[in-house]
């Protein structure tokens, strides 16, 4: 049987230039390494999409020029602010397209990618300016709708990524990922054509045949690479096994609000592989 | 008359309080520690209700189905209380977090709208807060349209905007005429400071009242109990606020 647990180069070599990939939230689990070694590697022209949102991992691939587009509900580093090569890259307005979005809409779009179907329906959103800068959303009108009633509601084209990146606390031999209630993570993994996941560590035996387990698994089936990688998440917090390191994110803010400062982090933290 | 001192924060945390008096379930999202902090200390003293769930900790999240399931619980309308802001809030409750200028080339970029262009829709009581309350803040009109403060007839709304509630006053807001009026000052700030610092338009009482003090024992309870239980999450806030500090923080789990 073909393990399908590799290198975390072998794995991110799944994630090719061009590639539109979807990323989990902070608190779901954050392939902040693989991120790493996809700046390494250099890759080009992603068309990354947060699921919903975005901290660190969004605003590093800005900054090292990685993404042709971001679709994204925000990207912020919470207490500490606006990704500062986000709000860059917004400000030249060249290079970097920038697709805003609203949370729920991007959840919808990919389980509308899940269901094979052309698109998704949500409430909300009319008369927001959204709906000016996305010209590929749309308002329709409900057909169920009681007759000679008007019921507009907004329809989004479905999202089917190329590829979906994440971090997870283990996973075993068969592929098989425990993902505890982070259920996004199933929704990612099933409209994906591929996905790659990192791990803490590789559990023994499984997880399909136990009864626990199993209901927050993602079968093998869907997934494509799995990396061992401890403290995979790093510099973000982890569910509940590891903290934020507040004090390197300060350090982030600090250098990455300019071009230079961004390229000594870069040195630093991703091409000299100072590690947690 | 009993005369706690408290920090502003508190008194704000106490009108937020009193605004989602009668919730079953409020959440809390993004960035919001004074939100977080009210809601918490309703729950302590309704004893153990409204549910609270706080989306970035692991231990207040109350949903077992990823990032999809507030939003559709919102929809379900089991969300009765959200918290939204703006960089950008203007006189009719459009708010704003994307950009000041224009979109395509902003003078500033804000991180993004979050779930705020659905959230304001779907949830019957959403509480506008600011913590700062300037002409740059609280505009006429907003650059940008995160989120519409009301919607047309004919298009699907349950609810939206209540109150907007900042560092200097109190406003509600009033569907019907799509516009805010000033509830309270808040003590220490007048009537004046507040229409030299509001961009927009608003109704007020001939009289406008002061907002009331904190009671001791709700001060209590919240630098007590809510705020240790906070200051992991928010630290810079628990600092600031309640002198609290990593060091004093002893429990072990990561909330």
């Amino acid at each position: 049987m073909t393990d399908i647990v590799r290198s975390l180069e072998a794995a991110v070599a799944l994630i090719e230039d061009g590639m539109r990939v979807v990323v989990a939230p902070d608190h779901s689990g954050v392939a902040m390494e693989a991120t790493r070694e996809l700046i390494r590697r250099g890759a080009k022209k992603l068309r990354l999409l947060t699921l919903p949102a975005s901290s660190l991992q969004a605003d590093l691939l800005i900054g090292a020029g990685s993404l042709a587009e971001i679709e994204t509900s925000a990207v912020s580093l919470g207490e500490l602010g606006t990704g500062p090569r986000f709000a860059a890259a917004a400000l030249a307005g060249d290079g970097l397209v920038i697709k805003d979005a609203t949370c729920p809409v991007l959840h919808a779009a990919v389980q509308a990618g899940e269901k094979d179907v052309p698109f998704a329906l949500l409430r909300g959103v009319i008369g927001s300016d959204l709906l000016k800068v996305r010209p590929d959303w749309k308002v329709i009108e409900n057909p169920f709708a009681a007759q000679s009633v008007s019921d507009p509601i907004l329809a989004v084209p479905a999202i089917k990524p190329d590829v979906a990146l994440f971090h997870a606390p283990f996973a075993d031999r068969q592929g098989n990922v425990w993902v505890g209630r982070r259920r996004e993570l199933f929704t990612m993994a099933h409209a994906s054509a591929r996905t790659v996941v990192t791990v803490e560590a590789i559990h023994d035996g499984n997880l399909l045949e136990n009864g626990i387990l199993a209901g927050a698994t993602i079968p093998g089936f869907y997934i494509d690479a799995v990396a061992v990688v401890p403290k995979g998440a790093w510099p973000l917090r982890f569910m509940n096994r590891y903290p934020e390191d507040s004090p390197h994110l300060a350090e982030y803010m600090r250098l990455a609000v300019s071009e230079l400062g961004f390229r000594r982090y870069l040195e630093r933290y991703v091409f000299e592989r100072r590690a947690a | 008359m009993p005369n706690t001192k408290f920090h502003p924060e508190e008194l704000l945390i106490d009108v937020v309080l009193r605004l989602i008096a009668g919730a079953k379930h409020v959440a809390v999202g993004a960035n919001s520690p004074i939100p977080a902090a009210a809601a918490f200390l309703a729950q302590r003293l309704g004893g153990g209700r409204p549910f609270v769930s706080l989306q970035q900790s692991h231990k207040h999240h109350l949903f077992t189905d990823g990032g999809s399931e507030l939003f559709d619980a919102a929809g379900q309308g089991r969300i009765d209380v959200f918290f939204l802001s703006g960089a950008q809030i203007d006189g009719s409750g459009n708010i704003n977090l994307v950009a000041i200028g224009d979109y395509a080339h902003p003078k500033v970029r804000f991180p993004g709208s979050f779930g705020s262009a659905y959230l304001y829709f779907v949830v019957p009581r959403v509480i506008l807060f600011r913590t700062e309350h300037s002409r740059r803040s609280l505009v006429e009109r907003v650059d940008f349209v995160s989120a519409p403060g009301v919607s047309p007839p004919g298009i699907y709304r349950r609810g939206g905007p209540i109150a907007l509630v900042t560092p200097l006053c109190h406003f509600s807001f009033d569907r019907e005429r799509a516009g805010f009026r000033l509830e309270s000052v808040h003590p220490g700030h007048t009537l004046e400071e507040v229409l030299d610092h509001t961009g927009f338009a608003f109704e007020r009482p001939e009289v406008v009242p002061v907002t009331p003090f904190p009671e001791p024992a709700t001060l209590a309870l919240l630098r007590e109990t809510i705020a240790p239980e906070l200051a992991s999450l928010y630290p810079k806030f628990a600092a600031r606020v309640f002198d609290l500090h990593p060091a004093a923080v002893t429990s072990g789990s990561t909330p």
